[in-house]
């Protein structure tokens, strides 16, 4: 079992002809993805070609989300679109009925986004990322920019605001023999679609999952929130890390969120209240999955 | 990416916003001729010297003067021009002073705080006001929290009046000004173009502090502190005409031409990582182990061999730096690429402290085989905490 992709998940790649695009499209087909549809305004016609294992997959290009979705069946959508035109691909995705739409782009101005959000309150669609690695459910469904290889089947929920802080935990629990059932990166940005609590809801309700582990980094309060949660309302076990312990302040740490400003948002801060919470906190970013292991 | 405040002014401008009448000055020259002209336009002899930093608090830290006459200017713009001026935001080395804005002196009744900034939790931009102008917004959050008025701006329908209507009742604008009603309808118009200006100029940050009501009941942007949201910056060109680079560390613009992500820290050991979270748990755990990292630095998903050769030798031209620990999970970027840049890099500048690399995911076994290949003394380690542990032991020794 996993949470929001599986086997049936049917993907349109939007800006599929772009290069990261087509060469992340392609990486997706090779891990087993279901890849229906490719989308690039005025490319509508072409075929997108990629080794699938097993075999050749040829991929049809539409100008639009709709058309895609009408020929192809795709629910899930993938973005690729450059940053000043991926809030637009976004919202064409939600009004083409897209279920799931997973936002790779890094960059795209937090204005944009603001109204990207306040469309989804009126929307069925769901939404993870910008700025993010995707989504993988082991073995069935990768969706976004992580390295599939590194990954194992299994009953741990992964959800982290980090990409390759992601692949470092999730090397850690492959290598312990820890599989997971679904790893979500929701994307450092201030402003985003799921958050930890809508992913902790999900990996709580999920019969395939056991435990869970989550990072998350300085900025905001998202890991406050997501402690209170849990508090309250999860039933499974918890792991997590807060990366950013030793950042300083008002320095902006790669990803627009990460960032300490007004004595908010701090690691400590985020750190106490997880434990409050009852999740065990890894001491370093190097005990990820043995902190996990301990819970179970 | 931050602006000054007769920058933040040009902009209030062209909103309609009013603000005072004042010219920049780079030198004590131009600081005379900016007071002559503004005492010559308004009749008065009250001019306001104000260095111009990015940072905060600069009235408390000697940096807004407000004197009498050309004379006076002149004595003390030739005081601020090249202080550093220390305040709560710069640290305690300061900011030198380069710039100075003359303005005309306001008959200033009240002091307001007019701040609109991204709010995560809502996912909204909330507009703060407080009667409590002046002063340092963050003491007022803390120590009275009740006095920070909130409304949040609907993207769709952008600020509305009746917002702005309940935020000059609460600060009661209308009290103690010859004319109330005008008094109210004037701050509901600014608020409404500060509103607009904030979505439009793709804003992080724009405080108003002091937000001043004068004498005679007009409303005056006194500051502007405006802060960029950097990821619009593809669609406002004239951005870069509004950067001063001297308020910037060199290294970390030098970082972003080549589309790296760099802060300088304080301490010795120099981190070259991939990805922001890994990048700053890298700093985290050479922290843990009593190591001190002398940067950040996250060379992003998808790096040539040309931006990490760059990015190792920014770190090796570093006089700072006594040890180097390469930590990469290689995802899209590949691990061979990376050595090829460490390699790139250390035979140009050569490599005369401890290096310490750990690799892992896409390419590890190619990635490897470069380093071997390539003569360097480099210690490989198997995990994150086992390098950490051995740069520290590296440096230390």
């Amino acid at each position: 079992m996993s949470v929001l992709v599986g086997k049936d998940t049917k993907i349109v790649f939007q800006g599929i002809t772009g290069s990261a695009g087509s060469f992340h499209a392609g990486q997706c087909i090779a891990y087993g993805s279901n890849v229906v549809a490719g989308c690039t305004p005025t490319r509508g016609g072409e075929v997108f070609k990629a080794e699938g294992p097993k075999g050749p997959v040829s991929v049809p290009v539409f100008d639009t989300v709709a058309e895609s979705v009408k020929e192809s069946g795709a629910n899930t959508a993938c973005i690729f679109v450059p940053p000043l035109g991926a809030a637009d691909a976004i919202l064409e995705a939600m009004d083409a009925g897209i279920d799931l739409i997973v936002a790779i782009t890094e960059g795209i101005p937090v204005m944009d986004m603001i109204r990207v959000r306040r469309a989804l309150e009126t929307s069925s669609s769901t939404l993870i990322g910008p700025n993010c690695p995707g989504i993988i459910t082991p073995g069935e469904c990768k969706i976004g920019i992580m390295p599939g290889h590194i990954h194992l089947p299994g009953k741990i929920g992964v959800v982290s605001k980090s990409g390759t802080l992601t692949y470092e935990a999730v090397g850690q629990l492959t290598a312990l023999g820890l599989g997971q059932s679904t790893c979500i990166g929701i994307g450092g940005d201030p402003v985003a679609g799921m958050d930890f609590i809508d992913c902790l809801k999900l990996f709580n309700e999920d019969p395939g999952t056991e435990a869970v582990i989550m990072m998350g980094e300085i900025g905001g309060n998202a890991e406050q929130n997501a402690a209170e949660w849990i508090k309250a309302n999860m039933k499974k076990p918890v792991a997590g890390f807060i990366a950013g312990v030793t950042a300083p302040p008002g320095k902006r740490m790669g990803h627009a969120g990460a960032i300490i400003s007004g004595g908010k948002g701090t690691a400590d801060e985020k750190i106490a209240a997880l434990e409050a919470a009852g999740v065990k906190v890894a001491p370093t970013p190097a005990e990820m999955g043995v902190t996990l292991q301990s819970l179970l | 990416m931050n602006i000054h405040e007769y920058q933040g002014k040009q902009i209030f401008a062209r909103y309609g916003i009013p603000i005072s009448k004042g010219y920049p000055a780079f030198s004590v020259d131009e600081a005379e001729a900016a007071a002559k002209k503004i005492i010559a336009e308004t009749g008065s002899q009250v001019c306001v010297v104000k260095a111009q930093i990015h940072a905060g608090g600069r009235g408390k830290g000697g940096g807004v003067k407000v004197v009498k006459g050309v004379d006076a200017v002149k004595k003390v713009a030739s005081e601020i021009l090249g202080m550093q001026l220390i305040t709560h935001q710069t640290g305690p080395e300061g900011q030198k002073v380069r710039r100075l804005y003359i303005e005309e002196g306001q008959d200033i009744a009240r002091e307001l705080y007019i701040g609109m900034v991204v709010d995560r939790d809502a996912r909204r931009v909330a507009l703060m006001a407080s009667t409590e102008g002046g002063v340092e917004i963050e003491e007022v959050a803390e120590k009275s929290p009740e006095k920070l008025i909130t409304e949040h701006i609907d993207p769709l329908l952008g600020l509305t009046p009746f917002q702005a209507r309940k935020i000059a009742f609460a600060l009661k604008v209308g009290d103690g000004v010859p004319e109330p009603k005008k008094t109210i309808a004037k701050f509901v118009d600014v608020l409404m173009k500060l509103g607009e200006c904030f979505v439009k100029e793709d804003c992080a940050l724009c405080e108003v502090n002091p937000m001043v009501i004068t004498g005679k009941g007009e409303v005056i942007a006194l500051d502007a502190k405006i802060n960029f949201d950097a990821n619009a910056e593809g669609r406002h060109k004239e951005w870069a005409e509004l950067m001063d680079t001297d308020e910037e560390d060199a290294v970390e613009i030098e970082a972003k031409e080549v589309g790296l992500s760099y802060v300088s820290l304080d301490g010795n050991i120099g981190c070259l990582v991939n990805g922001a979270g890994l990048a700053m748990s890298t700093m985290d755990i050479i922290k843990h182990y009593g190591g001190e990292p002398a940067n950040f630095l996250d060379v992003g998903g998808g790096a040539t061999k040309e931006m990490v050769t760059k990015a190792f030798k920014m770190i090796l031209s570093s006089d700072k730096v006594k040890g180097i620990f390469v930590n990469i999970f290689g995802g899209i970027m590949r691990c061979d690429v990376v050595a090829e840049g460490v390699v790139a890099a250390t035979k140009e500048l050569g490599l005369s402290v401890p290096l310490v690399v750990r690799l892992a995911g896409t390419n590890v076994e190619e990635g490897k085989k470069i380093l071997n290949g390539s003569g360097l003394k480099i210690q490989a380690a198997d995990s994150m905490g086992d390098g950490a542990q051995k740069i520290v032991a590296a440096v230390k020794a």
